[in-house]
């Protein structure tokens, strides 16, 4: 957690936005700690500990999408981006608010692969190890995010 | 709009936003695994004359205490944590609150307030035969008195093992609980100490044994 604790943490305000990230990061150093003594000298903790936080922002955006949408977001309710009026939480400091919606609007392995290219500067092997794909296919996945962010982020 | 250049997205997207507290999270972390009872091994930091102990427990006991590092060829504490990790359970965290009565002891004894420890000890990382039988009779020396090497060899069944008896000491996983800076030399020499023969000294000056 001392080791690698900031970079998870990193990934997860990222992803799901500061307040929710303290609950999800909870979540997943719950997670591993359940799943630890399974884990034979787990080879490369980050990437594992990362794996666990995607998948923890995952299920945190897929129950929001289940939570009680306000009214006059219908996009939510299609299962479109969320529109920032109806993020829960405003990112404070660094980084461009806007942005960082549009980033947690992208499908979740974009949106992790792209989070964990930038905000967590990982490497593409280290990106396909965290979401359990090939290299190629992690630099497919932030490529196509980013040309996403670049169409709908202006 | 234009979309904009990958460039410029690329240097905003490295402006990871700002957020979050991290001590908090961790805090919140394990305050939930003690809950949860997902703590194998608890530990804290104690302030000691001699320098920064390590103090560890699991739930059976006092597991490791970590005396200051003062040889280059000694464990540091992230070691000590790492062998913890490899030998008792890789579920490590550091929890203050639980280690609340070794630590009240300990400073009690470097007060000269405390003759005696009362907490349980685990045992777990001496391995059984000649040195668990030795650190056992360690165990049972009286505060402000001393034993040999040789006297300690046979009270564990060998009387001829003294070299043993002081690597069971060397390795004692528990120093100043299971009291090894009371074992010394026949011939009235202090013996090693991890933690430095100087702390030794000054452990059996507080005692009163020298």
């Amino acid at each position: 957690m001392d080791e690698h604790g900031s970079d998870v943490l990193g990934f997860l305000v990222a992803s799901v936005g500061p307040h929710d990230a303290e609950d999800c990061f909870q979540e997943t150093f719950i997670a591993a700690l359940r799943a630890y003594p399974r884990v034979e000298h787990a080879r490369n903790l980050r990437s594992w500990l990362l794996t666990i936080a995607h998948r923890k922002a995952i299920d945190h955006h897929r129950a929001r999408g289940r939570r009680a949408v306000p009214a006059g977001s219908p996009e939510e309710v299609a299962g479109g981006k969320p529109s920032s009026n109806s993020r829960p939480d405003t990112i404070v400091g660094g980084g461009d608010p806007e942005l960082w919606t549009a980033v947690s609007g992208l499908p979740p392995k974009q949106r992790s692969a792209v989070v964990l290219r930038f905000a967590t500067d990982m490497s593409y092997a280290g990106i396909a190890r965290a979401l359990d794909c090939s290299e190629d296919a992690a630099r497919r996945s932030v490529h196509e995010g980013l040309q996403k962010l670049r169409g709908e982020f202006a | 709009m234009n979309p904009m250049s990958e460039k410029k997205l690329e240097k905003l997207l490295r402006q990871a936003p700002s957020g979050g507290d991290l001590d908090r999270a961790v805090q919140g972390v394990i305050a939930r695994a003690e809950r949860d009872g997902l703590i194998d091994v608890a530990y804290a930091t104690v302030d000691s004359p001699f320098g920064t102990l390590l103090v560890a427990r699991t739930e059976r006991g006092v597991v490791r205490l970590a005396l200051p590092k003062h040889r280059g060829d000694q464990r540091s504490e992230e070691e000590v944590l790492e062998d913890l990790a490899r030998f008792v359970s890789p579920r490590v965290l550091e929890s203050p609150t639980r280690l609340d009565e070794e630590r009240r002891q300990l400073d009690d004894y470097f007060e000269g307030k405390r003759d005696h420890f009362e907490v349980p000890v685990d045992w777990k990382l001496t391995p059984p035969g000649f040195r668990n039988r030795a650190l056992h009779a360690v165990a049972r020396i009286p505060y402000g008195e001393t034993r040999t090497y040789g006297e300690i060899a046979q009270q564990a069944g060998n009387p001829r093992a003294f070299r043993a008896a002081g690597t069971a000491c060397g390795r004692n996983p528990i120093p100043l609980i299971v009291p090894c800076h009371r074992v010394v030399q026949t011939g009235g020499g202090i013996g090693n100490y991890g933690g430095g023969p100087e702390m030794k000294w000054a452990l059996l000056d507080l005692e009163g044994a020298i």
